[in-house]
């Protein structure tokens, strides 16, 4: 590290804030981002309430959300635990958008604002700019339009429909969020005139097509085609929401709407869910080197780092798979030491690293870790970077549990022989594709009872949770015709197959 | 630069929409939960929120995912001496399996979803779908206070309702008025000396004149007030009569010595509830509290409640005090009269026939509703024998008997439920 050169006064001595204070924090933070070669989105920093922290984290952090009772039931649960003092509230909610925006609440104290405004203004808003998952798959320009549109849509549709019908689309739809993502074509950007505008078309259209799909006036024209042909659709979709969207043949207008709402703002959520460990270590690696650079140059007190390392120890802690605190591995521990680890291997290599990145080692750590930043997600990113060295130090050890052998075996522990293993399979469970379960729409029976057949591919032979009966009904009550779900097995054989029976609607 | 807002200020009850949804949505399993709360409440916290607890799986909301079984690899942290090879047997129940299962350390079950209804909201559930019965039958409101509404502007008033706005407005009118004339006459004489200067000296009398008259016209410009006493508007408020609803409830319990500290407590529930269900529904309640044994007095609160006599019972004694409590303090015109009389049902035996006697003749006719509780754990005693004939004849009499205090809430609704009309 660089020698310490006193040459500032500390910023504040206390630990209270002040707007005029954190302004000054602030400037000096972005100095040290900028220096650093951080490129973010221009930050909006926001003090609020430990109430209104409640009310961001219920709606999952959207600053404006539709009204639904699960929003509510997150609430309830939130204040009832933070009244108890069980949980204290998370110090940063960050908003992917342009500008960024960054909640600092006003009962922290000055260094824990200082955090996060490094962690969440700077960290968060750099890794939202630049991954290729974030600039590819949403629009952080338009998505604070997009949730106001969406809000004021489904308000409508409550005055003109009824709560209960919204409430009940929208519940069958939140049933079905992890299936209404594109995974592989980039969605049209989002725009709230544009939305607006089309919206009406769209509902017409969309009509139309359903009418013609479903038309039930024999085609005269047309010889009646065999069985195989008319396999609809004629590829698996494995975006059942959209689907639904366009074929369900009983939905109004203003439900597929509604199916539509909810399918673009799990699109919107789907790269965080797929770069947690990166997101959360690369913000905490920098606030963690943005704030040791701040005492470096003397502009913070002793004091200051003492509050601010303690906090800081607490989030990347990793307790053992046996503690009773142990609840799978923590994204921030593990996000934060392999960003620490990369600066590592770039600055003072061994011999191991050498062997194993030979790309990385010895090169500047700042281009290394901004290419890493920008192009991986955490599976990749896991496959990629993991270190022999990191997996010593957290004794990682992979064990194998199948249900066809009465003990679980361990597989690989944190030796030679073992560094690839465990390397790999972690990196597979951070891999959506085969955490969730792969069910696809698989056909639609046009010229019998209309009923839909999903599709449930087992990987490794796992079976599907029983809530599986329950989501079904919430497919038929969109579809509106019976549907089923067939699990086949790595054979194609049916396996297992989950009904619902007609009465419920 | 950034930009730092303060948010604080903004409205913080976001979340308030979905919390009904949340409430309305579960409403059946918050009643069922507020009933097994209310048993256990004290005497003096009914008045407080709750914390219910309603079955975590009616709130869950369902998804697909992977159940236990089938294959699976899976890497943990923390190595102490497992080798490469090794087998361990399967842990029970989960915990230790990463994601699906969530273990919870915390001190509610796992199968119950834990959160605080607030007091309004506990109230709201509390007295769904109670009502208090003949609420028509004499005359709702009295007119006894007013309130001061909005009533435009005035020219007379009190310095500290002078409307500026209003006052400022009329000045400037009025200044504007009165300038007018002179204004017009500056405006054609300067035409004028314009013209004149063509062909006149500053020194010709003409010209001074017309000078002096413009020095003349500014100074009358400049002495019309800024603002004048007639200028000033004050907001005018006058007086609105405003219907208030007022009750009075009479509470009427026995002292006697047969009365034990759990009778009374179990009364003292009641006579709360009731206040409590009062009060959603009137804006102004008296409460009188008369106490009796043999003889009866009206006593205040802390006496009624905690002071103890012994000896017999004449239950007489407290509704006769009870009727001239109405004569002389709460005509019947104006005042909605509830009663709620508790006693374990002893009584002097051939004291019954005279309440009934009083019942039907002074009381009944005039309150709103009386109801009358029961509180024993053995079979009914004389005065509900004699009562009996009293709820057959009277629509607004009721009574319940009350063993224990878990009985209170159910007998409180029956007592109070919504009738179909």
């Amino acid at each position: 590290m660089t020698v310490k050169t006193k040459k500032f006064r500390p910023i504040s001595e206390t630990s209270d804030w002040t707007f005029e204070l954190i302004e000054k924090y602030h400037s000096e933070i972005e100095r040290i981002a900028k220096n650093f070669g951080l490129s973010t989105y221009p930050v909006q920093l926001e003090i609020i309430t430990a109430e209104q922290m409640m009310d961001a984290y219920s709606s999952v952090g959207m600053p404006v959300g539709y009204s639904h009772w699960t929003f509510g039931k997150e609430f309830v649960k939130t204040e009832k635990n933070y009244k108890r003092g069980q949980m204290g509230l998370a110090y940063e909610i960050v908003i992917n958008s342009d500008p960024c925006i960054a909640y600092l609440m006003e009962e922290n104290s000055m260094p824990m604002q200082a955090l996060v405004i490094a962690h969440a203004a700077y960290g968060h808003n750099s890794f939202f700019k630049n991954n290729y998952l974030f600039t590819t798959w949403t629009s952080a320009d338009s998505i604070i339009d997009y949730l106001l549109f969406a809000k004021t849509y489904i308000a409508d549709c409550e005055t003109r429909y009824g709560e209960e019908a919204v409430e009940n689309i929208l519940d069958s739809c939140h049933a079905l969020k992890n299936y209404g993502v594109d995974r592989y074509k980039r969605p049209p950007k989002l725009s709230l005139l544009e939305e607006q505008n089309k919206q009406q078309e769209r509902e017409e259209y969309l009509q139309s097509q359903i009418n013609e799909l479903w038309r039930t006036i024999p085609e005269r024209t047309e010889p009646a085609r065999d069985k195989t042909s008319s396999h609809f659709p004629s590829e698996p979709q494995e975006n059942i929401l959209y689907f639904i969207e366009k074929h369900a043949p009983l939905l109004e207008p203003w439900q597929r709407e509604i199916v539509r709402i909810v399918r673009k703002i799990a699109q919107y959520f789907y790269p965080q869910r797929q770069t947690q460990v990166m997101n959360e270590g690369w913000a905490t690696f920098w606030h963690y080197t943005i704030l040791n650079q701040l005492y470096d140059e003397g502009l913070c007190t002793d004091g200051f780092m003492m509050e601010f390392l303690q906090s800081h120890t607490n989030v990347v802690s990793q307790p053992a798979f046996d503690s009773q605190y142990y609840s799978g591995i923590n994204p921030y521990a593990l996000g934060f030491n392999m960003m620490t680890d990369i600066r590592r291997i770039c600055e003072t290599p061994t011999d191991e690293d050498r062997e194993w990145f030979p790309d990385i080692a010895g090169s500047d750590w700042q281009t290394s870790m901004d290419f890493a930043m920008r192009n991986f997600k955490d599976e990749s990113f896991i496959g990629q970077y993991l270190s022999p060295r990191l997996i010593r130090d957290f004794k990682m050890f992979a064990i194998t549990d199948d249900d066809k052998n009465r003990q679980i075996e361990v597989s690989a522990i944190h030796n030679k022989s073992g560094y690839q293993n465990v390397r790999s399979i972690l990196s597979e469970q951070y891999n959506l594709g085969s955490n969730e379960p792969n069910i696809q729409v698989y056909n639609v029976d046009m010229k019998g009872d209309r009923s839909l057949t999903l599709r449930h591919t087992q990987h490794r032979r796992r079976p599907l949770d029983k809530s599986a009966y329950e989501v079904i009904k919430h497919v038929r009550r969109l579809w509106g015709f019976d549907v089923k779900i067939e699990s086949i097995d790595e054979k194609d054989k049916i396996v297992k197959t989950y009904e619902c029976s007609p009465s419920i609607s | 630069m950034a930009q730092i807002v303060d948010r604080r200020l903004n409205g913080k009850n976001k979340s308030a929409v979905n919390r009904q949804k949340f409430l309305r949505r579960f409403r059946k399993q918050i009643k069922k939960s507020i009933e097994n709360v209310i048993a256990e409440r004290s005497v003096t916290d009914l008045d407080k929120g709750e914390t219910i607890s309603i079955p975590k799986e009616d709130t869950s909301e369902p998804f697909f995912h992977h159940a236990q079984g089938g294959h699976r690899d899976m890497v943990h942290p923390g190595n102490r001496e497992f080798q490469t090879g090794d087998k361990i047997p399967r842990p029970q129940g989960g915990t230790a399996q990463g994601d699906g299962s969530e273990a919870s350390d915390s001190g509610e079950g796992e199968d119950d979803f834990v959160f605080e209804l607030s007091r309004e909201e506990f109230l709201q559930f509390f007295f769904e779908d109670l009502e208090l019965p003949n609420l028509v039958k004499t005359k709702l409101s009295t007119i006894t206070e007013t309130k001061k509404i909005r009533a435009g502007h005035t020219s007379e008033g009190n310095p500290s309702n002078i409307n500026v706005v209003r006052s400022l407005t009329g000045a400037l009118g009025r200044r504007m008025a009165l300038r007018g004339p002179y204004k017009k006459e500056i405006k054609t004489i300067e035409a004028k000396l314009e013209d004149l200067l063509k062909r006149h000296n500053e020194t010709d009398q003409i010209i001074i004149d017309l000078r002096d008259r413009i020095i003349y016209l500014k100074k009358r410009i400049k002495r019309i007030p800024f603002i004048d006493s007639f200028d000033l508007r004050y907001d005018n408020r006058i007086d609105q009569p405003m219907p208030t609803t007022q009750a009075v409830m009479f509470c009427i319990m026995d002292v006697s010595g047969s009365m034990g500290r759990e009778e009374k407590d179990i009364a003292k529930r009641f006579f709360m509830l009731l206040y409590l269900f009062l009060t959603r529904t009137y804006e102004k309640i008296q409460v009188v509290f008369i106490s009796h044994h043999t003889i009866a007095s009206e006593v205040d609160e802390e006496a009624f409640f905690y002071s103890r006599e012994t000896g017999g019972t004449v239950v007489s004694s407290a509704l006769k005090l009870m009727s001239s409590i109405i004569q002389e303090r709460y005509p019947t015109n104006d005042w909605n009269i509830y009663a709620a009389q508790a006693s374990d049902g002893d009584n002097w035996h051939n004291d019954s026939k005279i309440c009934v006697d009083i019942m039907n003749k002074k009381l009944m006719p005039f309150v709103q509703y009386y109801s009358y509780i029961e509180i024993t754990a053995d079979r009914h005693q004389n005065l509900w024998e004699e009562y009996a004939g009293i709820e057959s004849n009277w629509d607004n009499f009721a009574m319940k008997k009350i063993e224990k205090i878990s009985d209170i809430y159910p007998v409180f609704r029956k007592l109070f439920q919504k009738r179909e009309s």
